[in-house]
């Protein structure tokens, strides 16, 4: 063990019982919700789509639960605490992104689709390839994004709890996948959304709490905080400039443009997001519900600000490494200073906020198995394998065993991942999103004569491009924050894809379609089309 | 599709035929409701994300300039920033006044009519 991790552990795990009371507190609550959930889960609709009653608030406030993920909570204050204004860069990217969901893909999607992404991609063409295609590229998605999300938890909260061993990070690692499994097949979508609801509440108002307490610090004049940051952080001006992570190279800079296109045209691809918008019953509701996550989204990473500048202003930037290379405790140790270090109250918030970002590990984590095991069960199953004949009880039956499959294999991939960097998987998962997911949802929607073929051009086109990219990235191999530090195979210098793999995608699919010979069916475009602007048999 | 569990309550009529959706496709006016959400949406894309990519750019390229402070320790790096957050929450109100007062009536007057008299 090296010093640093046994520094963190031994100061956490004084107050590791009541860490371990608050989150066993969460657990025990959202089990109540799960059962509560599952008894009025009875079918299809209920189960993929939440019974499509949620209104437009309660969505919004599940689409960030779902959305704000620990790299996002932990992540971006850590980043704005180590690099100043380069982690603030990261939230914009995130932010902005959602105005490509609403007033491209949202409503339409909520207008024309049933219970997947697959459903509104292979409307018009054939059926089999398409959703073969679609949940193909949903999985893979969604299984990057859980990897991540599922050592992050195993490194996030072994720092937390102080728990050093093998053993135990495996353990935590198993915990969290037990935990998902049963939400998602006993809850479904309802069970879901509702525990996506609870940790968007717990963490809004645990990131209030922490950023009136730092402004209240400095009697809300933003500029003496911002000051205070610059000089504790030992860099002075450039500490509010960008450039201090992003700056460093031509590389980095070019890095940093394909990282922000990525994220920007990532968000509206991703199945776990996209699924969300069937959980209520109208396009209106569908944008009601983009427009509170908007609100509630940009709320929330203005206040990553004053978290992540305030600890670089409070904590000498020394412990915060020492505690985690990325910064990732940043937004814990806040607390633990806030509320005093040898105080009582210093220990209570720092467990509540650790509790916080267990929370957020496990709804997001569930909305991602939901997510790839509705694809598994409905696109693949139903309609490729049983070619439209299964039954709606078949189906969900698939949709439970394909979770108990998901969650075994993350678990197995999350435990031996779990001494791996496996941090820039999630900015792949937006990459593939970008590159595969959005071209061939937009041209489906809006370009008359895309084709069966462009259709699959675009979605394993985006989808080969970006994973084969990274795959010789410096994330993979050849550096020493690489997955595999020991080899080096790595040819293509920047850590994300999307500067290159979103155009290949966007190209391919209208290549793949204007050397088509099969005539698009005009008959399903008029269909797609009407109902995707007018809501006409949406149900 | 489902054939052993109940019909649900809110099943509802059943689709209309795809000669109905072409005819509509065609009709003068779906064709307004059609130009109506395209002439504002595409455009206003394309102009957040150039808006968002000219962001990224000056960022990366024009260092001095976002450094210059303006009151305080605030630069113009951290008010182009916030800049973002306004600008995507005033395009979000801005999209949903516009579909609210231009696109939801027509798709409603549409699909009213799809659903109700086949």
């Amino acid at each position: 063990m090296s010093p640093a991790i046994t520094l963190a552990a031994g100061e956490a795990s004084e107050h590791r019982p009541l860490i371990i009371t608050l989150f066993a507190v969460f657990v025990a609550a959202t089990l109540v919700i799960t059962v509560w959930a599952g008894r009025q889960t009875k079918d299809a609709s209920d189960f993929y789509a939440g019974g499509r009653q949620f209104t437009g608030f309660q969505n919004g406030l599940a689409v960030s639960g779902d959305y704000m993920s620990a790299a996002s909570f932990l992540g971006i204050a850590g980043a704005i605490a180590l690099f100043g204004y380069d982690g603030f860069l990261y939230s914009i990217g995130f932010l902005v992104a959602w105005l490509v969901a609403l007033l491209l893909v949202a409503e339409p999607l909520r207008n024309s689709g049933r219970y997947t992404m697959g459903d509104v991609l292979a409307y018009r063409m054939r059926q089999r390839p398409v959703r073969t295609a679609a949940g193909t590229s949903t999985i893979v998605v969604s299984i990057f994004y859980l990897l991540a999300q599922m050592a992050g938890a195993g490194v996030l909260v072994s720092l937390l709890l102080g728990i050093t061993s093998d053993g135990g990070k495996i353990g935590i690692v198993a915990l969290v996948g037990v935990l998902m499994i049963v939400y998602v097949t006993i809850g479904g979508m309802k069970g879901t959304t509702w525990v996506q609801m609870v940790k968007a509440v717990l963490l809004i108002v645990g990131a209030l709490l922490l950023t009136f307490l730092v402004l209240l610090k400095f009697n809300f004049n933003i500029s003496d905080l911002l000051g205070k940051a610059a000089d504790n952080s030992g860099k002075g001006a450039p500490f509010l400039e960008p450039g201090l992570k992003y700056g460093a190279t031509s590389t980095t800079k070019l890095d940093f443009i394909s990282l922000g296109m990525a994220l920007v045209l990532g968000t509206a691809g991703l199945p776990h997001i996209l699924i969300r918008f069937y959980t209520v019953p109208t396009a209106k509701t569908a944008r009601k519900s983009v427009n509170w996550a908007i609100g509630l989204i940009g709320t929330f990473y203005l206040m990553t600000l004053a978290l992540g500048f305030g600890a670089a202003a409070l904590i000498k930037p020394d412990e915060i490494i020492a505690s985690n290379k990325a910064g990732n405790t940043a937004a814990p140790l806040l607390a633990l200073h806030l509320g005093g270090v040898d105080s009582n109250w210093g220990a209570i918030l720092l467990a509540s906020i650790s509790a916080v970002a267990f929370a957020t590990i496990l709804a997001v984590v569930a909305g991602l198995t939901l997510a790839s095991s509705s694809s598994f069960a409905h696109d693949i199953y139903a309609n490729v394998i049983k070619k439209g004949q299964a039954s709606e009880k078949q189906e969900m039956k698939a949709a439970r065993y394909a979770t108990v499959g998901i969650g075994a294999v993350s678990i197995l991939l999350g435990a031996l991942a779990r001494d791996l960097n496996v941090a820039g998987l999630v900015a792949l998962a937006f990459a593939v999103a970008a590159s595969a997911n959005l071209p061939t949802i937009l041209y489906s929607l809006f370009w008359k004569r895309f084709t069966t073929q462009g259709a699959l051009w675009s979605i394993y086109g985006g989808l080969v491009t970006a994973v084969g990219l990274v795959l010789f990235s410096p994330v993979v191999s050849g550096k020493p924050t690489s997955m595999f530090p020991d080899v080096d195979f790595h040819w293509f210098a920047l850590e994300n894809p999307g500067l290159i793999s979103i155009p290949v995608g966007f190209l391919l699919g209208w290549l793949g379609t204007i050397l088509s010979k099969e005539e698009p069916d005009a008959g399903k475009y008029a269909e797609l089309e009407v109902r995707s602007l007018t809501g006409t048999g949406a149900h | 599709m489902a054939t052993d569990a109940p019909p649900p309550s809110k099943a509802g009529t059943p689709l209309p035929s795809t000669e109905e959706f072409v005819q509509v496709q065609e009709s003068a006016e779906f064709g307004e409701l059609r130009s109506s959400y395209r002439s504002f949406a595409f455009p206003l894309t394309v102009g957040f994300i150039v808006w968002y990519l000219l962001y990224v750019l000056l960022s990366n390229y024009a260092g001095d300039f976002m450094g210059t402070k303006l009151f305080g320790n605030i630069n113009v790096a951290l008010v182009l920033g916030l800049g973002q957050f306004l600008t995507t929450f005033l395009i979000a109100w801005w999209y949903s006044r516009h579909a609210a007062a231009k696109l939801d009536p027509k798709a409603e007057a549409i699909k009213s009519r799809m659903e109700g008299g086949a």
